[in-house]
This record gives structure tokens, C-alpha cells and sequence, in this order.
């Protein structure tokens, strides 16, 4: 499916794998793209993809991801950051959507891997197992560039949009409730310092 | 005192010592006593301003930015502070983050609200709690020395720190 596509919402993604399609964004990143992985799976998912020096992850501040990766984007303009975060986090802090869209940095690209349920928890409901739209959402809070990614194809084609520097963009992908491919060894200094020299600070 | 020819008044004190630590990114959600000092800085081209919708992602934005080598602060008023200690404690502690917070401070001193006095006492408590460096300026004459201390060690302490305006400084005629 191409980029282009814009008759397709939540209901026509193909349900996607988090362990696969975060391999899959991370193949692409050839250029030390920073990605901050959000609390929880998100960022077990992104450590089991490979420790890339440009990787932070998140040990609490559930919903921050996309700030986090909007500081870094205030301060390194020339670099692409990429946040990665569940639908149960973003949910949590949905205002952090409306400043980026109000900061409009072109570089970051936010992803929510959207399962619908509070995975690690037990796997409650979260409010998108019903009416709420992520994509609809980021939308309304500004971001115009937002959408579903239907299948594996039109992923790569957005994330590749955003790798060209059209953001700010968000991609929402409906994924399975399978379990991360890993665990973050969780020591936040030496996370830290991996990655501010990663990213040459 | 009165040997100043111009006398500069704490917001414009702190405009200053903000420069002179080279911070020129700042995030805050507004309140009426901060307004010099947003005013100020929102005039200043020297500063990247930005208005997050929570206090929280005032400190997310400038944790990330001290990440990517850029120094950021935070304004907040005292309910906005009684917000953050989620980020505070598993985002700006643990990681060793400088984020430091300008908090002027409500429920003290004159307060006419009962919940703003109550969200008040919760503050110092939370800040030692987290064992967060927290100073409350209460005269114009100790804003530059205050602020510039403090600034100057969160950064090379790597800590966060509560930069907290009374109302002694911002409400009492100076």
C-alpha cells in the first residue's frame, strides 16, 4: 500500500507484531536517528532490537516518550527522533500530542503500537478497544500527518516520509498482544550516558 | 540599594542569570505571579519558548533537551509542582537529569483559597522526600545569587533542583 492511501483507518490495519516492526523501523535508521522507547514493552521491544547508542529508554513517566523525544529534537534540529510508546501511555498524556503539533519540529515522528489492552498489567481494556481513535486523536490535537499503518509496507513508506524530515509525523500501528522479544537492563545512568554519547553530547 | 542607578526588578534579575547560564529553552504552563518573568522571556528572542499542556511535559521536554546538549527550565506555579512527582521520581532523579523548576509559589502568605493553601503544603515534603535542592527566594537582593547557585549546580550535580519564588519576592513591595 502506498503512502498515499488515505481511505483506510484503524479498522482496515492489518495487525502487525511489536518485536517485528520495531526490527523493522530500526533496519532504517542509518543516519544515529534518536528513539526514545516508552515505558514498559515499548522500550523492552526496542532494547531486544539491538542496544543502538541512540536508544533511550524509559524506566517510569508513563506517556512521556514523545516529550522526551520533543526535547531532543529542541536540541539536536539536524537529528531525526523517533518515540516509540503503547496506546495505554499516550493516553495518558494525549496534551504532549498538541505541543508537538504546536512546536511542529520536522524530525520527529511519533509511534504508538496500539494492542488495545494495558498489556503488561494483565491486559485490560484500554479506551482504544472502543471508540477511541489514536489517529483521529492526533489529528485533532494538530498533528495532520497522522495515520494507521495498514500493513508492513505502508509502515515503511511512512517511516521513510518521516526519515525525509516532513514531520512532525505520528503512525499508529494496531499490533498483536504478544510478549516483548526482551527486558531492558533497567540502570538509568548508564542509560543515560549511553545515550548522550550517542548522541555526541 | 538606592545607589542603583537603574534598579532591575526580579524577573529581569532572572532573565540574566538564565542567559549568563547559557539556558535558552523554556517550557512552563502559565501562572499570574510568573507573568514578568514569562513576559519577559517570551519577548526575548533569545529564548526557545515552549507551552506544554501539562507541568509534566514541561519536564520530559527539557530532560530530553539536556540530553541532546541543550539547557532547558521550567516554570510552574505550586498546584502545577504538586503534579510532577511521577516525572520527578522515575524520569529526572534516577537518570540524573538537571531539570530545574521555577515554582512560584501559591497557598502561603496572603492565600484566599483553601485548595491552593493545601496543594501548598504538600510541596516541601515532596521535594525533600526526593531529596530535590529546593531554595525559596524571598527578596529581590537574593534572586541573582539564589538563582545562579542553584542553576549552576543542578547542572554540575546533574540533579534537579525547586527554584521557589515567595511571595515575599513577588507579591511584597520592593
Amino acid at each position: 500500500m502506498s503512502v498515499m492511501e488515505t481511505n483506510s483507518g484503524r479498522q482496515t490495519a492489518k495487525i502487525l507484531n511489536r518485536s517485528v516492526m520495531t526490527k523493522r523501523l530500526v533496519a532504517r535508521l542509518k543516519n544515529e536517528e534518536a528513539v526514545i522507547g516508552g515505558i514498559g514493552n515499548s522500550n523492552f521491544d526496542l532494547w531486544a532490537s539491538g542496544q543502538r547508542p541512540q536508544n533511550f529508554y524509559m524506566l517510569g513517566s508513563m506517556g512521556l516518550a514523545s516529550s522526551i523525544a520533543l526535547g531532543v529534537a529542541l536540541a539536536q534540529p539536524q537529528r531525526k527522533v523517533f518515540a516509540l510508546d503503547g496506546d495505554g501511555s499516550i493516553l495518558m498524556q494525549l496534551g504532549a500530542l498538541g505541543t508537538v503539533a504546536a512546536v511542529s519540529p520536522s524530525t520527529l515522528c511519533i509511534v504508538i503500537w496500539d494492542n488495545g489492552i494495558y498489556q503488561i498489567t494483565g491486559s485490560q481494556k484500554t479506551m482504544t478497544s472502543g471508540s477511541a481513535d489514536i489517529v483521529a486523536i492526533a489529528k485533532g490535537a494538530g498533528l495532520s500527518q497522522s495515520d494507521w499503518a495498514q500493513d508492513e509496507e505502508h509502515f515503511d513508506a511512512l517511516v521513510e516520509q518521516a526519515l525525509a524530515g516532513d514531520g512532525p509525523r505520528l503512525i499508529a500501528v494496531r499490533i498483536d498482544g504478544a510478549k516483548p522479544a526482551g527486558t531492558t537492563d533497567r540502570d538509568p545512568a548508564r542509560i543515560r550516558i549511553n545515550f548522550m554519547n550517542g548522541l555526541g553530547v | 540599594m538606592g545607589s542603583e542607578v537603574v534598579k532591575e526588578d526580579w524577573a529581569e534579575i532572572f532573565v540574566r542569570v538564565l542567559k549568563s547560564n547559557e539556558i535558552d529553552l523554556v517550557a512552563y504552563v502559565p501562572d499570574n505571579v510568573l507573568r514578568p518573568l514569562i513576559d519577559a522571556i517570551e519577548a526575548d528572542p533569545y529564548f526557545t519558548v515552549v507551552l506544554p499542556a501539562r507541568e509534566e511535559e514541561a519536564i520530559a521536554i527539557v530532560a530530553g533537551a539536556y540530553m541532546g546538549g541543550r539547557k532547558g527550565i521550567t516554570l510552574m506555579q505550586t498546584s502545577g509542582f504538586a503534579t510532577v512527582p511521577n516525572a520527578l521520581a522515575s524520569l529526572a532523579c534516577p537518570f540524573q537529569l538537571p531539570v530545574v523548576m521555577v515554582v512560584s509559589e501559591r497557598g502561603t502568605i496572603g492565600e484566599f483559597q483553601q485548595g491552593q493553601a493545601m496543594v501548598c503544603r504538600t510541596m516541601r515534603p515532596v521535594l525533600q522526600s526526593l531529596g530535590i535542592e529546593h531554595f525559596a527566594i524571598q527578596d529581590r537582593s537574593q534572586v541573582e545569587f539564589v538563582a545562579d547557585g542553584m542553576i549552576r549546580q543542578a547542572f554540575a550535580t546533574r540533579a534537579p533542583a525547586a527554584i521557589i519564588l515567595s511571595p515575599l519576592l513577588t507579591k511584597r513591595p520592593h
